[in-house]
């Protein structure tokens, strides 16, 4: 990692209210740029809560989340072109009701990209799912439907990926497969990458960083050896036993 | 009664009436769709205030008796009326075509914004945080959950033509029936029958269901493919 660069992220004193509860209430949080950062925690800890702020889709209720040279705050939203710069791969992704193809087109073609054959190839080849271009999305098995989610995702060169849960329920070969994806996009392309678990040990294999989330609030954030190693809070500790009730 | 239909067939009168009714049906609908598929689409994917009420109107107006309207766009339009006294070339004369026009199109308008609301909102609204997520504009989100919901909006469609082209108190009140002018089939029918012509508004009645038939064939291929799949 380069610590030269500046972070991707920082948010600073964010937070997400819905009606009055809190579901996010992070002081401090940097995704260094290139980095695969993994948040784990359980479920209902607000996850995909900051992913979605992360992505710009809904405004904090109060702090602010700095983007490169832009903010993103209760009052202030961010640029077409920095929103285009990020994208989640959902919890429980949802194809477009069109062929493989068409969906994994799609971010090219809102971004008005000509020739996009070969990315949408690529993109598919990197899922290992070149041989469905032509099949119908609302046709395919869970397994795959996943993949083709990252592969419309990741076809766009985002320089932040979001990733929520991208192998919950999958087998083992299919987390395979993800996994060696996300391995080699932010390795080759130096993608900055979010990727919230309930896996510790995906989590593992993956992070260059983890952090932990409880309540909504950030309990721990270390390098991922000195996390799984050292944690330094007795939650983490728990947490990384298995304790924790999810 | 099929030498009728062919000797009808062959008789101008009953093609000046069958072009007015396709005409004048075919232009509301467009009004009503051009107008209510985004209306539609708004009030099932946005959220602002006064919604609620909007979507309560909607509804009254989708179960609204055409006759009614009528009566609302004859007193519009009449001399003394609101719309009639400004005398505005954009403002159509009573017994014309184009009151007709506009009665039809009040009358489909909230059958194709109401039934194309409740065929956006069935669209998961995970499906439309994706999209965005993709990275598209508020307007590239709408036009896409649009097509999701196609099969949906394709029946607001076909819901506002079936009102109106079957449609006789409205256009009667506005058109009244003016031979070579305002006539078409459903107040052709109503004539016919009243002078005891059973034979004639039964052909009539059979071009109607004919086309009525046909234009919702037509629409269905445009379902068609998300039926095949
Ligand atoms: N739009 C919303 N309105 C109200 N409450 C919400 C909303 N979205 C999320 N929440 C609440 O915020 C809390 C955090 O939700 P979130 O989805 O971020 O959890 P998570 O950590 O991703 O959980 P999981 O691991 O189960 O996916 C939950 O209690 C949830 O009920
Ligand atoms: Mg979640």
């Amino acid at each position: 990692m380069n610590s030269a660069k500046p972070p991707a992220y920082i948010i600073e004193n964010l937070t997400k209210v819905y009606k009055t509860r809190t579901v996010l209430d992070v002081n401090y949080l940097e995704v260094r740029a290139g980095e695969i950062l993994a948040i784990v925690g359980p479920s209902g800890s607000g996850k995909s809560t900051l992913l979605r702020l992360l992505n710009f889709l809904e405004p904090p209720s109060s702090g602010q989340i700095t983007y490169g040279q832009e903010v993103f705050g209760p009052e202030r939203s961010v640029s077409l072109a920095a929103r285009r710069s990020v994208t989640t791969v959902s919890q429980r992704p949802i194809l477009l009701d069109r062929s493989v193809r068409a969906n994994v087109e799609f971010g090219l073609r809102l971004r008005g990209q000509r020739d996009r054959d070969g990315q949408v190839r690529d993109a598919l080849q990197r899922v290992g799912l070149a041989a469905l271009e032509g099949q119908h999305a609302r046709t395919l098995s869970g397994g795959e439907a996943q993949r083709v989610a990252l592969a419309r995702a990741l076809v766009v060169h985002p320089g932040a990926l979001l990733l929520d849960e991208p192998t919950a329920n999958l087998d083992p070969y299919n987390v395979g497969v993800i996994e060696e994806s996300i391995r080699a996009l932010n390795s080759e392309r130096g993608t900055t990458m979010v990727l919230v678990t309930h896996n510790i040990f995906q989590a593992r294999r993956l992070a260059d960083r983890v952090a932990l989330i409880l309540d909504g609030k950030i309990v721990e954030q270390a390098e991922t050896e000195a996390f799984f190693e050292k944690p330094a809070d007795s939650r983490s500790k728990a947490f990384i036993r298995g304790e924790m009730v999810y | 009664m099929l030498d009728l239909l062919k000797s009808a067939l062959g008789n101008s009168d009953l093609a000046e009436i069958v072009w007015l009714s396709l005409r004048v049906s075919g232009i509301a609908l467009v009004f009503a769709t051009v107008v209510g598929i985004p209306i539609g689409s708004a009030l099932g994917l946005g959220r602002f205030v006064g919604r609620r009420l909007l979507v309560a109107l909607m509804y009254t107006g989708m179960g609204f008796p055409p006759v009614v309207i009528g009566l609302f766009v004859y007193l519009l339009l009449s001399r003394s009326g609101p719309l009639g006294g400004l005398n505005s070339p954009l403002v159509p004369n009573l017994f014309t075509p184009g009151a007709m026009v506009l009665a039809q199109s009040i009358i489909a308008f909230p059958l194709v914004a109401g039934f194309t609301m409740a065929a956006v909102m069935g669209v998961d609204a995970g499906l439309r945080q994706q999209v965005r997520s993709l990275g598209a504009t508020d307007w590239q989100t709408t036009v896409t959950v649009l097509l999701e919901a196609k099969v949906g909006v394709i029946v607001a469609v076909i819901a506002g033509f079936g009102g109106i082209i079957s449609e006789v108190g409205a256009v009667m009140l506005v058109g009244g029936n003016i031979e070579g002018r305002t006539r078409v089939l459903t107040t052709a029918i109503v004539l016919e029958t009243r002078q005891g012509n059973f034979e004639m508004a039964l052909a009539l009645g059979a071009i109607l269901l004919a086309i009525t038939f046909v234009v919702n064939v037509l629409m269905l291929r445009l379902q068609g493919k998300a039926f095949t799949e």
